[in-house]
């Protein structure tokens, strides 16, 4: 090192000092290398390059574009583009298959059940559940039992039409009148009770004796002599365990004496035909396909 | 104060200009140089009969496929621990070594040093030993030095892209890669990473060399926290050497004061590939590569004087030696509660790896319940949990597996998708994710609990290997 000047050098480590001193401590300097200094230059034209190609500074609306014209949405269009194109020939196949004859092709199925699961999660979990389990007055999905039939060819077309709406002509259709409207208290705890004792051991037998006369004569032409229901009319089997509104008297009251009307859209009117068919498979293979 | 320009906050990169150097611990380097470089250029060529499926590349990375392969042994994504847990040992035996031996990790094994050492060795094949190079440094840029230099990095661009190109090779199979690297075919990632690596090889091996060390590896600055008195490190005997002064043949005894050996020949500072004088003592820089010890050596043979004067030694020996005693044998030194703590957590983790290695089995599963919802109650009244079931099967041919179900309740378990069949055909190689059904009767203990205990069991059909899992059902509690 040259001395061309006379330099501060601190006693103790004999290092050169920058000169600054505060309360007479002394900064010491041991330079760095200049080719750091270098790199510290290069990142920064890289990053003024790197804000020139790539989308950056904002503005009033929007930000720059950056020259390469590159963007997340058009990667993000591209890719669906690719998945699209790869999965055409399957989406052919699936519109070209009966829906009962879908699981003779396990790759189609599986792809469908794919395609359906995420149709689901956005279209169907809003009332039936991210699990598919439901809520009272919409359907739990992945138990056997179906008010309008668990086979493939029965859910596609819950699915296409929709139930109970007013906007499809096809809509699967049945109305419960309100019995509250031309039956006395007294008879609607009865015909309860007696459809209480369907499914429960407990039940008052005298009260549900009382009540069987009237459930068969008002209500069996639907639910059937016995209470096994009827799928053609979407009328409930009041002899299982499962209870789309509660099984307990309160709620069988209630029912009887004001009706329920549940009401599912028709998906046929809002999806494409591939994802009404798709949905369908995955509500189908969710444990109570038939 | 006196007036006076400010510093430069930046000082230009001194060059360093190693000289030849033999003795031990030289000869020690190239053997370790040509085992670390050996093994990293040939490993991805050794083949390893894995059976039909598998590939044969003894070492293998496989990103794309999740699989890690090392000779006998196949890691899958689950199994990472092995890796966690290797490099775990690594950073332990780091600790261990540098704690009882210093730096030696720096001096003998970091790749910066070995790759170094080899282009230095290309540098002074083309340019000539020091005093040729310095002279080459110092002159203009004529016919004479364009040719050396070209020559030179010519050869050092073709050590680092055969470096950056074997790196390539861990990650698929390497005669296909090399063959598609060759045909202009391989896949931009490839050519990507070795152009990286071949960059980098080239500039930290022939250009920052010591720079790396001193400015870019946080390893200098750690290390400190791992040595104490007693680790072993090369160091300059100045109570020996000091005073220092030029070499006479003849001393008169009357003419001066008493010298030490040093004779300031500079041998040990011409050597070293940091550009340092280890006897201004211990400092940062200096990664005990040991070539000082070596060229004094050499000359304390030639003056007459023992060898030693700069040696592998332990700071707490001083004042011993100082006095005149013997130092502590090396053993003592090495042999600490810090360097035992060490290997006993260091042999701690690696039993764990070789217990948990030979406790795999070549079939696993996997129960994940699905608990939105937590159960599904049935028509009749019956409980069903549904569970994804993920099998692998490891080995090279595809297996049937099959599914049973125990408790201590009637639960039955049932095949997403099979009305009755409990098999499933699991391909090589493969994890299959099957979604089982698990149903207890309406009045079953299972069924009215709010959780009981089930076991769900796999069981190779070919071999009768049978593997399990234990989870929870859970029932409708009333």
């Amino acid at each position: 090192m040259s001395d061309h000047t006379e330099k501060n050098v601190d006693e103790v480590t004999g290092v050169e000092t920058t000169g600054h001193s505060w309360d007479g401590i002394e900064e010491l300097n041991n330079p760095m290398p200049r080719w750091w200094l270098w790199s510290l230059y290069a990142t920064i034209v890289w990053g003024i390059a790197y804000t020139i190609a790539y989308p950056a500074w904002p503005l009033i609306s929007g930000a720059t574009t950056g020259v390469l014209g590159w963007s997340t949405r058009a990667d993000v269009a591209r890719d669906i583009e690719t998945h699209n194109a790869k999965n055409g020939p399957l989406v052919e196949q699936l519109l070209a298959t009966e829906m009962n004859r879908l699981p003779e092709n396990p790759d189609l199925l599986r792809y469908a059940v794919a395609r359906g699961g995420a149709v689901f999660k956005a279209q169907c979990s809003q009332c039936h559940g991210s699990g598919a389990a439901g809520f009272k007055g919409y359907p739990n999905l992945l138990d056997d039992d179906w008010l309008w039939g668990g086979s493939l060819d029965d859910i596609t077309y819950s699915v296409r039409h929709g139930i109970r709406n007013d906007t499809d002509d096809d809509a699967r259709f049945s109305q419960m009148p309100a019995f509250g409207e031309f039956m006395e208290k007294e008879q609607i705890r009865g015909v309860a009770e007696y459809v209480y004792s369907l499914s429960n051991s407990d039940a008052d037998a005298v009260l549900a004796a009382s009540g069987q006369p009237l459930f068969a004569e008002q209500c069996a032409a639907c639910h059937g002599e016995t209470g096994l229901g009827d799928r053609e009319q979407g009328a409930p089997n009041l002899a299982d365990a499962i209870w789309l509104y509660g099984g307990d008297r309160e709620s069988l009251i209630h029912t009887i004496t004001y009706s329920r009307f549940g009401i599912m859209p028709a998906w046929g009117q809002r999806l494409i035909e591939a994802d009404v068919r798709a949905v369908s498979a995955y509500v189908h293979g969710l444990g109570g396909g038939e | 104060m006196t007036q006076t320009t400010p510093p430069s906050l930046y000082a230009a990169q001194e060059p360093v200009f190693p000289r030849k150097v033999s003795g031990k611990f030289r000869r020690l380097k190239w053997w370790i140089m040509l085992v670390t470089l050996g093994i990293y250029y040939l490993l991805p060529w050794i083949r390893w009969d894995r059976g039909p499926n598998l590939p044969d590349q003894a070492v293998l990375l496989d990103m794309a496929g999740r699989r890690f392969y090392f000779f006998w042994i196949e890691i899958w994504p689950h199994e990472f621990y092995f890796v966690a847990g290797l490099l775990v040992m690594a950073g332990l035996g780091l600790f261990l070594f540098t704690s009882a031996l210093g730096r030696v990790w720096c001096g003998y094994t970091c790749p910066q040093t070995v790759w170094t050492d080899l282009f230095i060795l290309v540098e002074r094949w083309v340019e000539g030993d020091r005093n040729a190079r310095v002279r080459l440094w110092k002159a203009k840029w004529d016919f004479h030095k364009w040719r050396l230099r070209l020559t030179k990095w010519a050869i050092w661009l073709a050590i680092a892209m055969a470096t950056g190109g074997a790196w390539v090779f861990y990650f698929t199979d390497a005669p296909t890669l090399a063959r598609d690297l060759l045909r202009f075919d391989a896949h931009p990632i490839a050519y990507g990473t070795i152009a990286v690596l071949t960059a980098t090889t080239f500039v930290f091996g022939g250009f920052l060399r010591e720079q790396v060390c001193i400015y870019m590896c946080p390893w200098p600055r750690i290390q400190a926290a791992m040595m104490d008195p007693d680790t072993i490190t090369v160091a300059y005997r100045d109570w020996r050497g000091e005073p220092r002064g030029k070499h006479r043949k003849a001393i008169q005894p009357a003419e001066t004061a008493p010298r030490g050996d040093c004779i300031d020949c500079m041998a040990c500072v011409n050597v070293c590939p940091m550009g340092i004088d280890i006897r201004d003592g211990q400092q940062m820089e200096c990664i005990t590569c040991a070539l000082c010890i070596d060229a004094c050596d050499d000359v304390m043979d030639r003056i007459g004087k023992p060898r030693g004067l700069i040696d592998y030694l332990a700071l707490s020996d001083e004042p011993a030696e100082r006095a005149g005693a013997a130092p502590k044998p090396l053993w003592r030194h090495v042999l600490r509660p810090r360097t035992l703590f060490y290997t006993a957590l260091w042999s701690l983790v690696g039993v764990g790896l070789i217990y948990a290695l030979f406790m795999r089995s070549d079939m696993e599963l996997a129960v994940s319940p699905l608990r939105n919802p937590t159960y599904v109650t049935l028509s009749d009244g019956s409980i069903r949990n549904i569970y994804d079931v993920r099998m692998r099967n490891k080995h090279s041919e595809a297996r049937v597996f099959q599914l049973s179900v125990t408790g201590d309740t009637g639960v039955q378990l049932q095949l997403e998708g099979q009305a009755e069949g409990r098999s499933i055909l699991v391909p090589a190689d493969r994890t299959y994710l099957q979604r089982v059904y698990v149903t207890a009767p309406r009045r079953d203990p299972a069924a009215t609990q709010a959780r009981s205990e089930i076991r769900i069991w796999v069981e190779d059909t070919a071999t009768g290997t049978r593997a399990s899992q234990e989870t929870t059902f859970n029932g409708k509690a009333e």
